[in-house]
């Protein structure tokens, strides 16, 4: 694949990006809600997504796992075509199974955490990698704790989603996410429904797993984090990508009067 | 204002006075108890000293072998029929959240005609089958049949019993399940759908699951429901609790003693099957609730250790904070 992409190149990146877009279009209806997004994600690259409610940065994150079918334009992960397959010239539809397989290759996290609440943390976390990969119950359980430990919650593994705060919740969503083994991972606002002091907690795990190398894409209003920890911040309205850059340029010198409206908001 | 120093020295000064006050009267309360318990005690009264209660007939006749064989078939109709009841139901729900409309449909119009006809005229429908099809064949449709069956010798009156009941609650059952899947978040599917879950998997470990805390309690209403609604099948001869007492009653004139007889038995069976409900109900509140609440066994022995266990009435509320 050597498609033209006109977004800035991570300096030093090689090999298939991990996600690549090309005027992907998401419409709901009459609503248009993605209106051409271009964009490249490499290899333990982590993006950053800002913009207002509505431009899409949700809508952008569940097309990539297929969450949503995007209407034109197209969508790769790590190569292959997110949803259909191209073979002489022509777009097959995927199987259920084959869309199963390559959703279980990219984690994602929710502004809702999402926790299955009639199982317990523990349960939560082994259920995909037995159900999904056929992973052996006892090796699943070893996976368990080592995550549960990686994100501070050990001990509450017998514990159910509803006995946790939000940010504990949150932390065990990331740990679930994480027992699929991704190679992606993706964030749908997972701090905004918490509480300002839990945000923290939440924030810390996702920092470890940007340093641990994991490529992530993470639709975010923390712009302390998409400064800190972001390669490439994304600024998003109604549908297409207006700025992009490495995030203290994005924030300190926005070029479009867009961006500077809403930073002008949120900072 | 005091309110702040209060607070501040709570912990170190004198525990605060404990209200004494004269509690309200409810004179029309005492009044209504009063009437309720006359009229309970003219109730007792009638049942001990009219002797054309026959409490003698009832007792001879409760353990009777009729009247047991007739209990164990309403029970094997109640449970059969159910069984059929909520695959049936779950089956159709699904149809009727599908996205293929032929399925839709088709469930809808199944809900449509077996809510909207007496279960009583399904019954004798099915009872009467041989009229319409006097032979039944299995094989390949429009083509050759490799089974035949005579209706009148397969169609029992027990199992057009089975079939009239069971149809009929596949449709009250589908609405049912139906509610109960709607009512799952869904984030959940979401969240199974990104981890790679299937749709099947995905319906079967999460949001069934969840469901079951909205489909139990009608389920159980629709159970107990069921329980009385098979005495109908007295009308086709399937000799079940009912039609026992009938046939018996029809001999010996012994009219209001056996069908007491027969209330007595629905009553415990519907117990049995309330108390069921209680414990399948708390077997699927796990994670909906903080803790779960206490079963009534759990509730009778805490009433009973707080009883033995004398507490010094004063310290009793400070206890937690030593």
């Amino acid at each position: 694949m050597n498609a033209a992409v006109e977004i800035p190149q991570i300096p030093g990146a090689s090999g298939t990006p991990m996600v690549l877009a090309e005027g992907v279009h998401k419409s709901f209806g009459r609503l248009e809600v993605l209106r051409g997004i271009d964009l490249q994600v490499e290899r333990r690259e982590v993006m950053c997504i800002i913009g207002p409610s509505g431009s899409g940065k949700s809508t952008l994150l569940r097309c990539v796992n297929h969450l949503e079918k995007i209407n034109a334009g197209r969508l790769w992960v790590d190569g292959e075509l997110v949803g259909y397959r191209q073979s002489a010239g022509k777009l097959y539809e995927l199987r259920e199974r084959e869309i199963c397989a390559k959703r279980a290759e990219i984690g994602m996290v929710f502004q809702q955490f999402n926790l299955f609440p009639h199982m317990t943390v523990r349960e939560n976390v082994i259920e995909a990698p037995i159900r999904v990969k056929g992973m052996p119950k006892a090796q699943a359980a070893e996976l368990a704790v080592q995550l549960l430990g990686r994100v501070g919650l050990k001990d509450k593994a017998s514990a159910y989603p509803r006995q946790l705060s939000g940010g504990q919740q949150q932390r065990v969503a990331i740990a679930r996410a994480l027992a699929m083994q991704p190679k992606l991972m993706l964030f749908d606002e997972p701090t905004s429904a918490l509480d300002p002091e839990l945000v923290g907690e939440v924030l810390g795990v996702m920092r470890d797993l940007a340093t641990s190398g994991m490529t992530m894409i993470v639709v975010t209003h923390e712009m302390g984090f998409a400064r800190e920890v972001g390669d490439t911040l994304i600024f998003m309205d109604e549908g297409i990508v207006v700025e992009a850059g490495p995030p203290r340029d994005v924030i300190s010198n926005p070029q479009h009067q867009r961006t500077r409206a809403f930073l002008s908001k949120v900072l | 204002m005091t309110t702040p120093q209060t607070t501040r020295t709570a912990g170190s000064a004198a525990p605060p006075e404990e209200i004494k006050a004269v509690p309200v009267r409810h004179p029309g309360r005492w009044l209504a108890a009063a009437i309720v318990l006359v009229l309970a005690v003219m109730f007792v009264h009638t049942l001990l000293t009219n002797p054309r209660f026959e409490w003698g007939v009832i007792g001879s006749y409760f353990f009777s072998t009729r009247v047991l064989d007739g209990l164990a078939i309403t029970i094997l109709l109640t449970v059969v029929a159910m069984v059929i009841g909520i695959v049936l139901g779950v089956i159709l729900a699904v149809m009727r959240l599908s996205a293929n409309p032929l399925l839709s449909s088709t469930s809808w119009v199944y809900i449509w005609f077996f809510r909207g006809t007496p279960i009583l005229v399904q019954l004798l429908f099915w009872f009467n089958l041989a009229f319409l099809y006097p032979r039944i064949s299995l094989g390949v449709p429009f083509g050759p049949a490799f089974l035949h069956a005579n209706a009148n010798s397969l169609i029992t009156p027990l199992a057009a019993a089975i079939l009239g009941l069971g149809l009929n609650e596949g449709a009250y059952m589908a609405e049912i399940v139906r509610a109960g899947i709607l009512s799952v978040d869904h984030g959940q599917v979401d969240a199974a759908q990104a981890l790679g879950m299937g749709r099947t998997l995905t319906m079967r470990r999460i949001i069934l699951p969840q469901a079951m805390r909205v489909i139990i309690p009608p389920t159980g209403n629709e159970t107990i429901s069921m329980l009385k609604t098979s005495a109908l099948a007295s009308v086709i001869t399937v000799t079940e609790l009912l039609y026992s007492v009938q046939l018996i009653y029809a001999v010996n004139f012994k009219t209001i003693p056996l069908l007491i007889v027969a209330s007595i038995w629905y009553l415990i069976v519907t117990s049995v099957l309330t108390a069921g409900q209680y414990y399948i109900e708390r077997h699927y509140a796990r994670g909906a609730a903080r803790e779960l609440p206490p079963t009534p066994w759990q509730r009778i022995r805490r009433i009973l250790l707080t009883v033995h266990a004398p507490l010094p009435a004063s310290s009793a509320p400070h206890r937690d904070e030593s």
